[in-house]
């Protein structure tokens, strides 16, 4: 037991390494904050295009979903990060999870949304067309609202799935949590580090978690 | 040289594709192994722990709701780190394979618990009552009756998760497994040429594509109607 704690939850280490770990937080905060709304626009744009009547710009479309739901996102990143020098072009790791995750996000964000944007009756369209609303403001201002609070649950589902895949930083050396916290472990040999970031992971998206838990058993329930 | 011929060179270097392909192939075969082996254990223990807690024990239900919710909080890359690198100060050394084995069957059985229970859950109250009252047993409607119902609003949800985390796979190179990115990436550093990366690349595109564009007819034909 003594060891456990000695190795897992080691007082002193936790203090020493609370720095280095707290300055990984704020890098995955930081993160989250930059890659949340560049995927959730991109995939915005990708489900309004999506719209289109024409299959020339449909099926494009969905083939670059399945195209990134079958691609790692690790694979994308590190296609990235060691691929891009050999044109000259180097990146570096923060820039590279920015990229590699708005294009993976936009076809998850994407989907959920086009699936949101299809839930809204087509009538609503016409009806806001008929009151003199351009295509583009029934979108923004009729159909969009409804369709984003139809999809919600998904939408935060993916959200907290984002957030915890800003931890892949890690492999190209962006000093996020996880990051910080393998630094901090290598420099003490001791786990508890580690365990620090675990603990902070999950005090962060645990109520969202629970949030989400009801979302979903309250969309489910009723349904048999 | 264009700098279309260098661009080839780099990432189409097909000498180099022909040297590693041998590497990129096992990594591909291990990379399938462990993704049927998530795929089973994840999806059994989350229908196993969803059984177990329709029995209605409160303290035990308390503890699949916590360990669910710690096991949908965590990054899975920081569950295989702390296996990997924290385990051996406990006295336990998981391979490479075991601890992304482990990590991410327990991550599936997580969600795949959230999902058969909301699946359980929804089948309503009457049905249960209506077995019970033919003399059915707990178990008997809860596998006759109940179950089969559930499983059908649980497809859907399950394939898109089940795809997501056997993606996961590909973490097991930060741990030193040689699945496909594993093998990629030494091969990349030792001819300091992508063209490995392609490759592998490839070899993720000929192995999920089919699963994703099944998941989107599975998606189509059992999905929840809103």
């Amino acid at each position: 037991m003594e060891e456990i704690v000695d190795n897992f939850f080691n007082v002193d280490i936790a203090v020493g390494a609370m720095s280095i770990v707290i300055d990984g937080l704020l890098n995955t905060i930081l993160l989250s904050l930059m890659v949340v709304p560049l995927g959730f626009l991109s995939g915005l744009g990708l489900a309004v295009m999506a719209q289109s009547k024409s299959r020339a710009v449909r099926w494009p479309l969905m083939a670059w979903v399945d195209f990134f739901r079958a691609f790692p996102p690790l694979v994308l990143l590190v296609l990235l990060f060691a691929g891009l020098p050999f044109m000259g072009l180097e990146l570096g790791g923060f820039a590279c999870v920015a990229v590699a995750f708005m294009l993976n996000n936009s076809a998850y964000y994407g989907e959920i949304l086009r699936a949101g944007i299809d839930s809204v009756p087509h009538g609503q369209i016409e009806a806001a067309r008929s009151t003199g609303l351009s295509g583009g403001q029934a979108m923004v201002y009729v159909v969009l609202p409804q369709a984003i609070r139809n999809v919600l649950p998904d939408l935060l589902s993916n959200t907290l799935e984002v957030v915890k895949l800003t931890s892949l930083g890690s492999v190209v050396a962006v000093p996020e949590l996880l990051y910080q916290a393998r630094q901090a472990q290598s420099a003490t040999f001791n786990p508890t580090p580690i365990v620090m970031a675990a603990v902070i992971y999950f005090l962060i998206l645990w109520p969202l978690v629970r949030l989400l838990s009801r979302l979903e058993n309250r969309a489910l329930a009723g349904r048999g | 040289m264009t700098a279309w011929d260098k661009f080839l060179d780099a990432f189409f270097n097909a000498k180099v594709m022909a040297k590693y392909l041998p590497d990129i192939l096992a990594g591909t075969l291990l990379t399938i192994e462990l993704a049927i082996l998530i795929v089973v254990s994840g999806i059994l223990a989350g229908l196993l722990l969803a059984l177990v807690r329709s029995l209605s024990f409160r303290p035990l239900n308390l503890l699949i709701i916590f360990v669910v919710d710690l096991l949908r909080s965590l990054p899975p890359l920081v569950i295989i780190v702390l296996l990997y690198f924290g385990m051996p100060s406990a006295g336990w050394s998981p391979s490479g394979f075991m601890s992304t084995w482990l990590s991410l069957s327990l991550v599936l059985m997580a969600f795949s618990e959230e999902i058969f229970w909301a699946g359980i859950t929804s089948v309503h109250k009457g049905q249960w009552e209506a077995s019970r009252s033919t003399g059915l047993g707990f178990g008997q409607t809860l596998m006759n009756v109940v179950l089969p119902q559930a499983l059908r609003l649980t497809i859907a949800p399950l394939t898109n998760r089940t795809i997501a985390i056997t993606k996961g796979t590909a973490l097991g190179t930060v741990v030193a497994l040689h699945e496909i990115l594993g093998m990629a990436s030494s091969a990349v550093s030792n001819s300091y040429n992508p063209s490995p990366l392609i490759l592998g690349s490839a070899a993720y595109l000929i192995l999920f594509i089919p699963v994703v564009i099944a998941a989107r007819w599975i998606e189509k034909k059992y999905s929840w109607k809103r």
